[in-house]
């Protein structure tokens, strides 16, 4: 693998059934590449709260990631609301999701916690009224 | 524990994936909440839940779990079961509870994963 791959994914904000799909054909690539189920595992649960995020607070927006010989890296962007309080999201149990939401068995305030838990490094750009962007890494060594 | 012995201790029925019920499994979690499942535990085989949508079925492939147990009589779609049936995941009803059917799998050996933090 001397080459970064790249794949690209539209997250569909509408259809809280589709949510994760994405994270799912990551998790398939990942696989194909033969890296370890660890690493896998790591990087296709940050990337599905990520994802179920996008869905639940943003109104969708779009996934890449990036697979180097050093690392996997994951970039969300969502032009939903953007988050007020960083500090105060980053709390676990904290969360602005509705009952329905929660209904749904995710609004739990976990999202963000279990990002940063499973991956080595996680930058939150955020400009409330404009958007939100998440940059994740998981080293590969 | 094997699957099979799973589905004779809850009464369950099998909704898929019924060529893997002769593989083991270690431990198990029950929640209703997809984040706390894809927080506190790691290394668990099977998930008991009440809760029904497809979000289930991709947190199990997530965690890399090999069988989901719908508790109190809850019935996926046919959609959700072909999901399940992709992943090579087997999924069971059973009508008992959730605290019934996590204790009766505890107390036959099917122990809780450690809340271990990766």
């Amino acid at each position: 693998m001397s080459d970064s791959l790249v794949f690209h994914f539209d997250v569909d904000g509408d259809n809280f059934t589709s949510a994760g799909q994405a994270s799912t054909q990551v998790k398939k690539n990942l696989r194909q590449l033969g890296l370890s189920p660890a690493i896998i595992r790591r990087v296709s649960i940050a990337m599905y709260e990520g994802e179920i995020n996008m869905v639940i607070h943003a109104n969708g927006g779009t996934a890449d990631v990036v697979v180097t010989e050093e690392y996997i890296e994951i970039v969300l962007r969502d032009s939903g609301p953007g988050i007020k309080n960083v500090e105060e999201a980053m709390q676990e149990g904290f969360s602005t999701a509705t009952d329905s939401i929660r209904s749904l068995g995710f609004g739990a305030g976990m999202g963000l916690p279990n990002m940063k838990r499973y991956t080595d490094s996680m930058k939150i750009d955020t400009v409330v009224g404009e958007g939100t962007t998440i940059t994740m890494r998981v080293n590969l060594n | 524990m094997k699957i099979s012995m799973i589905r004779d201790l809850l009464d369950a029925e099998v909704l898929c994936c019924e060529e893997s019920l002769d593989n083991d499994v270690y431990s198990a979690c029950g929640s209703d909440m997809m984040s706390d499942v894809l927080a506190y535990v790691k290394d668990q085989a099977v998930l008991l839940t009440g809760l029904v949508n497809p979000q289930v079925i991709r947190t199990a492939e997530m965690m890399d779990m090999v069988c989901i147990v719908f508790v109190r009589s809850k019935r996926p779609s046919e959609a959700m079961i072909s999901m399940a049936e992709d992943d090579g995941i087997v999924m069971m009803a059973t009508e008992k509870r959730m605290y019934d059917a996590c204790g009766t799998l505890y107390i036959n050996g099917l122990i809780g994963a450690k809340a271990v933090h990766v």
